[in-house]
């Protein structure tokens, strides 16, 4: 069958909502994209851990040491799980996590923002994980098989930790003035790179059009950008605070709330390693890796022994 | 006035929730640094089990409090017993406040700390306080899985590479020294034995040799024997890790005491 004709036999597919398969055919560009999109979203998770993971020996109470913990390794466990998806595309683990340890690899700008206080662990499950559910309920109905199951399983687990994270700002707007300040304070520092989650406009969007007209992405950036303006925008009503945008506004005519502009410039400067915490990122993951080598060797020599004595025996 | 068994009883109780907190901690000092993301989330998994047991003893320590001495003013909780109290009067054992030092410490950390609650839980299990028998029997399903992952492991690295054998030995070196403090009772201990609302320690001696004899053999470790012993964290004399761990620990009750969180 010539290349033609199987790139009509899958886009035929996608366009039936048939999902792609590992073993399926598809074009080279769709496997480097899907590698691309995949692998960055697994390194999310992981180096997500870290601002988090950053509060587990500090959280203020034993309840929310021990939800903040099972929240960190959820994040784990979707890592795992995207890491798997990536290695049906014919990358291992290990030349994943090397790409992210060289540079080569993105993971989201927003782990790069500091964890100050323990109201930074709400805003991070409430916003935070916020953006991540619209962007991971799309993903659900990706073309790609085994990355659209990956996201049914960890949508179950996002919409829990947004959960959380907006009790913690809850008790926090409810208790203490230093509380209430904490509380405000947070939302002002993760609100804007939570909106740049989403990534640049449609407009500068370099692969937009391509991953459409695969099924890769299902909503634009600026769509899914304005259903969690417009989601937290009524949600932060219920804590009494508010968000650090003057221009925000309802329009009865649109049935969406105006918003500002982002701060463009920040965005390009923490995606490109200029963010606060960039370097100490990356640092903490190589380091993990590096640290964990002699385990690995031990591990991998320990099992080729075990196949050499049972064969032996 | 608090009667002096009650007394005994709430040490007793905090000594077991102060080492499966400690632990806990220490453990949850790996989560998102661990050598591949399986053990990451496997330690993570250990460290809420502790957290979630010494939850349970604190909240019991808790009750027998408030029911001994009534205090309108000031009620005990979970954490009111977590945070609110100093160096001086936690009760956990040395081991489990030591450093978490590379992959091979910890390992063995756990290693020889479940052996020992494995067979404390499975004795406990027997305590004529319904509550602590409660605790242990639920807890024992847990620790089963921590014993046989920590063996494994101990066994993968004594018997891996030369560089892993070498950081076992160093690590039995580190913390051979803190595991006698496990099976020597202390007052408290003896006091709960008495009252059979505790364990007998002499009970689990030979019981913990055995088994960390078996899993030393097949590690192809050796067997480090009699040798000096560090004691004294049962009875709050710390190394002075603790007061690090309780200084992150306890940071935000005391910088915002009063609050609820
Ligand atoms: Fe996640
Ligand atoms: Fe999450």
């Amino acid at each position: 069958m010539s290349v033609q004709d199987l790139e009509k036999i899958f886009q035929g597919k996608i366009d039936d909502e048939i999902k792609i398969e590992p073993k399926d055919w598809m074009p080279e560009k769709y496997r480097q994209s899907l590698i691309r999109q995949v692998s960055q979203h697994a390194h999310s998770e992981i180096v997500g851990m870290l601002p988090e993971g950053n509060w587990i020996t500090r959280a203020p109470s034993l309840k929310r040491k021990a939800i903040l913990l099972a929240k960190v390794q959820d994040e784990a466990g979707h890592g795992l799980y995207l890491y798997s998806a990536t290695e049906t595309l014919g990358v291992t683990r290990e030349q994943t996590i090397n790409d992210l340890h060289s540079g080569k690899a993105k993971y989201s700008s927003i782990f790069n923002y500091p964890t100050l206080t323990w109201a930074d662990i709400g805003a991070i499950g409430w916003l935070v994980d916020g953006a991540a559910i619209l962007n991971q309920v799309m993903l659900t109905r990706t073309s790609f098989g085994p990355y659209a199951r990956a996201m049914v399983r960890i949508c179950k687990e996002e919409s829990f930790h947004q959960r959380q994270g907006f009790e913690i700002l809850l008790v926090l707007s409810t208790g203490s003035k230093e509380q209430k300040e904490m509380c405000q304070d947070a939302i002002n520092r993760w609100w804007w790179p939570s909106l740049m989650m989403f990534g640049p406009h449609d407009s500068e969007s370099t692969h937009f059009d391509q991953s459409m007209k695969w099924k890769i992405k299902r909503k634009s950036n600026d769509e899914l950008r304005q259903n969690f303006v417009d989601m937290i925008a009524e949600q932060v009503k219920v804590l009494r605070m508010t968000l650090p945008d003057p221009e925000l506004k309802w329009k009865e005519k649109t049935g969406h709330y105006d918003f500002g502009e982002i701060n463009w410039e920040e965005f390009w400067n923490v995606v490109k390693g200029n963010g606060p915490c960039n370097r100490q990122r990356l640092e903490a993951r190589r380091k993990a890796w590096q640290d964990g080598q002699w385990v690995r060797e031990a591990a991998g020599a320990y099992s080729e022994k075990r196949k050499v004595r049972s064969q032996a025996a | 006035m608090r009667s002096q068994s009650t007394n005994h009883l709430i040490n007793y109780i905090l000594h077991l929730a102060d080492d499966s907190l400690i632990l806990g901690h220490r453990n949850s000092e790996w989560c998102g640094h661990g050598p591949v993301l399986e053990q990451d989330i496997a330690i993570t998994n250990i460290s809420l089990d502790l957290i979630g047991q010494g939850r349970n003893f604190y909240q019991y320590a808790a009750k027998l409090t408030n029911e001994s001495t009534p205090d309108p003013s000031f009620a005990a909780t979970e954490d009111t017993l977590a945070y609110l109290r100093d160096i001086r009067q936690f009760k956990n054992c040395l081991l489990v406040e030591q450093p978490n030092g590379d992959w091979a410490q910890t390992i063995l950390r756990q290693f020889l700390f479940s052996a020992y609650q494995f067979y404390l839980y499975q004795q406990l299990q027997n305590s004529n306080d319904e509550t602590l028998a409660a605790i242990a029997e639920k807890s024992l399903k847990e620790v089963t899985y921590h014993l046989r992952w920590s063996s494994e492991w101990v066994i993968r690295l004594g018997d891996g590479t030369s560089e892993s054998h070498q950081r076992m030995l160093n690590a039995i070196d580190e913390l051979w020294v803190y595991t006698g403090e496990l099976l020597i009772a202390a007052s408290y201990e003896l006091r709960a034995m008495s009252t059979q609302q505790g364990v007998d320690l002499t009970i689990l001696k030979p019981k913990w040799e055995e088994k960390v004899k078996d899993i030393f053999v097949e590690a192809t470790l050796p067997w480090p024997g009699e040798r000096f012993q560090q004691i004294g964290g049962k009875e709050g004399k710390h190394s002075e890790h603790l007061g690090y761990i309780l200084a992150e620990l306890q940071y935000m009750q005391r910088a915002y005491p009063g609050c609820e969180w």
